[in-house]
């Protein structure tokens, strides 16, 4: 059990090429922490760091009070779960658990115990005398997460553990892990690129774009209150509405803009915060065709497009309407759900 | 995918048959001759079907040899023989199994270039280099010794470049796997490269054997005395040694012999690397 603290944590490639820039980070003890961002944002490579598999080129990294930045992997005290599970093909789920055990030098009781400890807690026990290619995908995900469970260490670290799993696994082994941390209460860093992942699991999440941060916070902070258009366009699915705030302030009262700064000339808008009822005071109304309809069972996706406006919009309601294609729509948006951004520095304006 | 009509298949087999009749013809010959008394072969004409002489032939070439042309029992040959390829075949797979690990896995300056000095010696066979090899093993005083049958042939680049791919094909999260769980680079080669490599090992291991039991050139060249003659090389001994005309039941049973040893080799590692492939697949 320990913090991690990140301090300019930065990362530059032999040719100068430079993936991850001044990322400080503070982990409380305990925390689950989930680095997010696209691919080639820096996550993977930050996490590396952490883990000691990526020397550090600047910055200091401290696990506990100790700086760990020169230190191999083994000596920082901390166990990965990687993508493809890297599990040991010749050994047997037990001897893949016990490996790191046995190196550390713990005797052939305690290894046991260990291992029987962290298979019962899996639901891997029957399979503990098979090889990896004799397990199904999810089975290999609990043993690579077995034997992250079995050293105890200071912190978890996961390198997009789930994305090698179909859709359904993924939803149930996303439970669990995040289950198991809070019931060991160990601290955890977890990558992913899928954002959902990340608002569902996150104590706290951390976007990361061209090897910075864009943002820190609680998943509902996050998504709530994105403070750069890049964190609102990548949080959220379908992604945040962008309108120019040229075209708002043309079709729209002007005291339902007030509290719009002046430095906003663009203007977000999440899908889901469009409503087809009657406006209410002071909310804002924009009319648009409808291209195409999207039902989703328990949710419609509706492809609009403004009158005046040269790109779709998309527009999610909690139920599937009965509006046909080509017809004309008119949405209320109330007047505390946009988001004003400046578009030249990509911040949220106020 | 292939036509399953009927001409398409009696060409198919027409082809696979006469293909394995040229290739086993011979060896079938082999045989035949090794069970013929001494006169048969004087006529000119190949007998096609087995000789009354077997047991007296196989008894002669393993108990006597031809000790008049200064041939030996073959036996003595044949366990020179299975040493020194032995000897090669495993100073091989150690040398080459550890310079592909260096290569692969170490960062060192000039990696690359070792890289392609070891893969350009693959230019250079044996009888390329024999001259100046004679020279360095006559003056190490290697001459009619094991040492000097074998060393000179250890080095080689074909199985080092094949570890090499072959390490390349590990995944390197097996190598992170392996740091994180605390071990360092030669217990990960011990405990983890080298069991994956077991089918390789296996495959190189035929290979190796062979080449090594078929050295010719080299085993002629550097021994004199005839108590480290190998076998290949004392079938030739045979066929040239003394005055007389060679005595052709006698060196086919040698032949038959000497062909033993590479193929129980082949029957016994063909187990490990049908296993091997088997059980990699996913």
């Amino acid at each position: 059990m320990a913090s991690i603290t990140m301090e300019n944590l930065g990362k530059v490639y032999t040719g100068n090429v430079r993936a991850v820039t001044d990322v400080n980070i503070d982990i409380a003890d305990g925390e689950m922490i989930v680095l997010v961002g696209p691919s080639g944002c820096g996550k993977s490579t930050l996490l590396r760091m952490v883990a000691g598999l990526e020397t550090i080129t600047e910055g200091t990294l401290k696990i506990g009070d100790r700086v760990v930045n020169h230190l191999e992997p083994a000596e920082r005290d901390i166990a990965m779960v990687f993508q493809n599970y890297a599990l040991y093909p010749h050994m047997t789920v037990f001897n893949n658990l016990a490996y790191g055990l046995k190196n550390r030098g713990f005797n052939k009781t305690q290894i046991d115990e260990r291992v029987r400890q962290a298979a019962e807690m899996l639901e891997i026990g029957k399979f503990l005398d098979r090889k990896p290619r004799q397990l199904s995908g999810g089975q290999r995900q609990r043993v690579a997460m077995g034997r992250a469970l079995v050293r105890e260490p200071a912190a978890f670290l996961f390198d997009e553990p789930l994305s090698n799993l179909d859709a359904k696994l993924r939803v149930q082994m996303r439970v669990e892990i995040r289950q198991l941390q809070k019931r060991l209460a160990t601290t955890s860093l977890y990558v992913t690129h899928d954002q959902l992942e990340a608002l569902t699991m996150a104590d706290r999440l951390v976007v990361l774009n061209g090897g910075q941060i864009e943002q820190v916070g609680t998943p509902m902070e996050v998504y709530s209150r994105p403070e750069t258009t890049f964190v609102a366009g990548f949080i959220g699915s379908p992604a945040m509405n962008m309108l120019p705030a040229e075209y708002m302030r043309n079709t729209q009262q002007a005291d339902s803009l007030a509290h719009i700064p002046q430095g906003a000339d663009l203007i977000g808008i999440r899908p889901e915060d469009f409503a087809l009822d009657t406006p209410g005071d002071g909310d804002l109304i924009l009319t648009g065709t409808l291209l195409l309809l999207e039902p989703a069972g328990a949710e419609s996706h509706l492809h609009l497009r403004f009158d005046g406006l040269n790109e779709n919009m998309i527009v999610r309601l909690p139920h599937v309407p009965s509006v046909t294609e080509g017809q004309s729509l008119s949405f209320a948006v109330r007047r505390d759900s946009l988001h004003p951004f400046d578009r030249a520095t990509g911040k949220r304006v106020s | 995918m292939v036509d399953n009509n009927r001409w398409g298949n009696f060409f198919a087999h027409l082809v696979l048959i006469v293909g394995v009749a040229i290739v086993v013809f011979p060896v079938y010959v082999a045989i035949i001759a090794s069970t013929h008394p001494p006169g048969t072969f004087v006529r000119g004409v190949m007998p096609l079907l087995p000789g009354p002489n077997a047991w007296e032939n196989y008894r002669t070439v393993i108990t006597e040899g031809r000790s008049r042309a200064g041939t030996p029992p073959i036996g003595g040959m044949m366990w020179n023989s299975f040493i020194m390829a032995m000897s090669i075949t495993i100073g091989k797979l150690s040398i080459s199994i550890i310079s592909a690990f260096a290569i692969v896995y170490f960062r060192f300056p000039g990696r690359i270039f070792f890289f392609w000095i070891i893969f350009l010696t693959l230019m250079l066979p044996v009888e390329v280099r024999i001259v100046p090899t004679f020279q360095v093993v006559a003056d190490f005083g290697m001459l009619n010794s094991f040492a000097g049958l074998s060393i000179p042939l250890i080095a080689s680049a074909t199985a080092t470049f094949l570890f090499r791919q072959f390490f390349m094909t590990v995944p390197e999260e097996l190598m992170e796997a392996a740091r994180v769980d605390g071990a360092g680079p030669m217990k990960f080669f011990k405990d983890i490269l080298l069991p994956l490599s077991i089918t390789n090992i296996a495959a190189l291991f035929v290979i190796m054997f062979i080449y090594g039991w078929n050295q010719y050139l080299w085993p002629l060249l550097i021994t004199t005395d005839p108590e480290y003659y190998t076998i290949v090389m004392g079938i030739q001994r045979m066929v040239t040694g003394g005055d007389s005309e060679p005595l052709w039941h006698l060196v086919m049973a040698t032949v038959v012999l000497a062909a033993l040893p590479p193929v129980l080799v082949i029957l016994f590692m063909q187990r490990l690397f049908v296993k091997g492939l088997t059980e990699t697949e996913k």
